[in-house]
This record gives C-alpha cells, structure tokens and sequence, in this order.
C-alpha cells in the first residue's frame, strides 16, 4: 500500500493505494489518525485502492469516529465499486459521506 | 492444475498476514478459471481472506509457524471451500456475525462470511487437531 498527502483549499487529501488488508491496514490507521490529528477536514481518495477487506474497513470506521468527535469532516471520495461493495456490505455506506470526486466534496463537504 | 476428480485447487500458506496476497492471488485464478464473474469472484476472495484472517488472529492467536491449507472442490454447480488448520480447537459459539448498527472497528469478517457464502460450517478438522471451514457457493 502506498499513500500520499495533499492540503486542497485548507483540507487534508489522503490518498491511499494498493491492497488496504490485514498486512496494510496498521499502517493505514496510523496515517489516517494522523492525518485528522491536525484538525484539517480530511478527505480520503480511495480511487487508487484495489482490494480493502475488514482490517481495511475498520481503519476508516476508527478516522470516521475520531473525526466525528472533534468535529472535523472525515469524508471518502472516488471510491471504485469493488471498495463501495465492501463498504455496502459492511452497511458502512449509509454511515461514510461519500463523494463521487474531490471537487464535489470539497465544493459541499468541507 | 485440477488435482484429482473435482479439485481445483490445494494452496498451502503460512499463518501470517504478509501472506494473505498470494492467497488471494491464487483464489482469484482458481474461481475466475472455473467461470465465476466479476462480483461473484470478488465476494469470494474476501471471503477466503477474512476466514484466513480469523485463523490467523483467533486460532493461531497470531503464532507465525501455523499453516492454513485451502482445497477448492467443484461439486455440480457449487464450489466447495475448505479451509485447515492445526490450531487448537476453536468454540463454534463465539463464531457468530456482529450487529451492524453497533457502528465500531473490527467484528466484520464472520459477517462477509455468513452474507456472501451459501454454506458455511465451523467444524473441527476430521482425523486430527485443528479446525475446518467448510463453505459452500454456487456459481452463478
């Protein structure tokens, strides 16, 4: 899994690639949490992760609510449909905000 | 690649996450090569990758010198998934899908496993030690 970070009209763009799994997910969280822990709005681009399985999944529901309880928008955007499925499966997607691209969140969502 | 009248597949991994990619890997090809489509295939690789986890983590608690064998059997128009182990024996009762309302880290794999799989049955491994996943799926 490989990352990169961006600032975007005073938000933090995390964009997370590869295989989100077991082996990768630590790595993930750790980014994530820090990432929020600057108190940006962060948006997480998941247009790049090819697989993401539970451990994957629970990293971003750990960033959901440590965003959630300081009041920082945590929001995935460009997530291909193999992750939505997950997601939807995890019923997570009725709980994520999720935008179809970065710039539609960052016009609605920040 | 078949090995015997209906095996598709005999994969042998080490109990460790490093590991889970080759695992999937060889899923993939083996489900895909037997006709299944996109989705379907999809749902089939996190399946086998979230049971793998489950051992891995709940089994082995985590011992890197464990080993997980997966056999995937055609049988008439299902696919038969059995996953081995070694570990000590797991009590079926704490095997059991979470409430998803209670929005929280972790707990989702036995749920992708119960949604997405047709059959599935935590057994202990018949002439030894261990455990068995047997899962059962019909290709659509």
């Amino acid at each position: 899994m490989q990352h990169t970070l961006r600032e975007e009209q005073g938000a933090l763009v995390i964009a997370l690639e590869g295989d989100v799994d077991l082996e990768h997910s630590p790595k993930a969280r750790e980014i994530l949490l820090s990432g929020i822990g600057q108190g940006k709005n962060v948006f997480v681009d998941m247009s790049g992760v090819t697989y993401i399985d539970s451990s994957g999944v629970a990293s971003l529901v750990e960033g959901f609510q440590r965003a959630k309880t300081q009041g920082s928008t945590f929001a995935l955007v460009a997530v291909n449909p193999a992750a939505l499925r997950v997601l939807q499966l995890a019923r997570l997607d009725r709980i994520f905000v999720i935008h179809a691209t970065l710039s539609e969140g960052l016009d609605g969502g920040a | 690649m078949p090995i015997g009248a209906g095996r598709l597949l005999k994969f042998t991994i080490r109990a460790r996450s490093d590991e889970l990619c080759r695992m999937r890997d060889a899923v993939r090809a083996c489900v895909e090569a037997s006709g299944c489509s996109e989705t379907p295939t999809a749902d089939i690789v996190l399946v086998i990758d979230e049971a793998c986890q489950n051992i891995i983590r709940h089994a082995y608690k985590g011992d890197p010198d464990g080993e997980i064998e997966l056999r995937i059997d055609r049988e008439g128009e299902n696919l038969v998934f059995a996953l081995l182990d070694r570990a000590p024996l797991v009590d079926t009762e704490n095997v059991k899908s979470r409430d998803l309302d209670d929005i929280r880290p972790g707990g989702l794999g036995t749920h992708f496993i119960r949604e997405l799989m047709d059959r599935a049955d935590f057994l202990p491994r018949p002439g030894g030690a261990g455990n068995l996943l047997r899962m059962t799926k019909r290709i659509e």
